[in-house]
């Protein structure tokens, strides 16, 4: 029935095909990765670092990681200089509408500007924290906006999405992690 | 003539090894060396390949300066790689940790030796088996052909 296959004599004969197969396998991994420039995370599963900084609405107040607890947050990471921030802007207004809590983080950017953004496009966060040197950012491995991180109820860093936030992005990832995160404190 | 036709070339290149150069000042030459060391041996992290002290990236910049501020904190060099590494991942270094998902880049070479290794030794081995029967086969003829005498 079935045609009998070549019996191979020499067993050493076999290896460069399983070099072959091996290498083949390495490079299909290599070259379907995702996107080289999407650094993976170092601070998925560890508390948010510590920080004290200047509330953008009021100086006077100082923000710190206790501000974070309590519930499943996204931590949004934006400037005014920052193009793409705008892109997601409406998205984050539909998200924070439906009742998630979004605390932003001004990344590198002049007060008055970001200031003046919030008023012409609309606020949709619970409040922002001003890293003017990046010192936040840095510790947590932040290269550039926008970036997305997902904050359990215990301050605990879930997620990290770097880029826009999308309909699409919203729906697949952050929508399901965010639903799993709060039925788990639920 | 041509020597200093050279010079200038290498300049030319010279100037695109220290791309950005930012106004910082340390309180020794020594720290100073140090800082344009680890600059040089950390990745910017927004840059896909250039080093920290080859690009004008905000994150370059922001990251020189955080370097700087641990140098003058007083860490050490290694401290400072940790420091960013455990921010930045196995980007941001130049010459990746050794762990589970960088054993293979470490051992790989070695590897791929010992294989070598293996094979020329198994091909020796197999020309020396060959060799070895060419000659019973040369005394298997003698003995044939005295054989053959015997029964003339």
């Amino acid at each position: 029935m079935w045609a009998r296959l070549p019996v191979i004599k020499n067993k050493s004969l076999i290896i460069p095909l399983l070099l072959f197969f091996s290498l083949a396998a390495l490079l299909w991994r290599s070259f379907s990765l995702e996107d080289p420039s999407l650094l993976p995370s170092q601070l998925l599963d560890k508390p948010f670092p510590e920080f004290n900084l200047e509330d953008l609405h009021s100086s006077s107040r100082i923000r710190n990681a206790h501000d974070l607890l309590g519930d499943v947050s996204l931590v949004n990471v934006w400037a005014t200089w920052c193009v793409n921030c705008l892109i997601e802007h409406p998205v984050l207004t539909r998200i924070a509408q439906g009742g998630v809590t979004i605390v932003g983080l001004n990344y590198n950017d002049d007060l008055q500007k970001a200031l003046a953004w919030l008023d012409r496009h609309g606020d949709p966060y619970s409040f922002h924290v001003r890293d003017n040197n990046g010192t936040l950012a840095i510790d947590l491995g932040v290269y550039g906006a926008p970036e997305t991180f997902i904050i359990d109820e215990s301050g605990i860093i879930r997620y990290r999405h770097i880029g826009v936030v999308t309909e699409e992005v919203w729906a697949e990832k952050l929508y399901p992690i965010i639903n799993l995160l709060r039925g788990k404190s639920a | 003539m041509m020597n200093i036709t050279y010079g200038c070339i290498l300049l030319l290149f010279a100037s695109a090894c220290v791309a950005s150069i930012d106004a910082h000042d340390f309180p020794d030459k020594q720290m100073q060396l140090r800082h344009q060391a680890l600059i040089e041996e950390l990745r910017c992290p927004q840059c896909l390949n250039t080093n920290l002290a080859g690009s004008d990236a905000m994150i370059a910049r922001d990251l020189r300066r955080e370097v700087r501020r641990l140098l003058v904190d007083g860490k050490s060099d290694n401290e400072i790689l940790s420091f960013m590494y455990e921010r930045y991942g196995d980007f941001v270094l130049y010459t990746p940790r050794l762990h589970m998902g960088t054993i293979f880049l470490w051992f790989g070479p070695l590897l791929f030796f010992l294989a070598a290794i293996l094979i020329f030794l198994s091909i020796i081995k197999n020309r020396r088996k060959s060799a070895r029967e060419e000659v019973d086969r040369e005394e298997l003829a003698a003995i044939l052909r005295a054989h053959a005498k015997d029964l003339d």
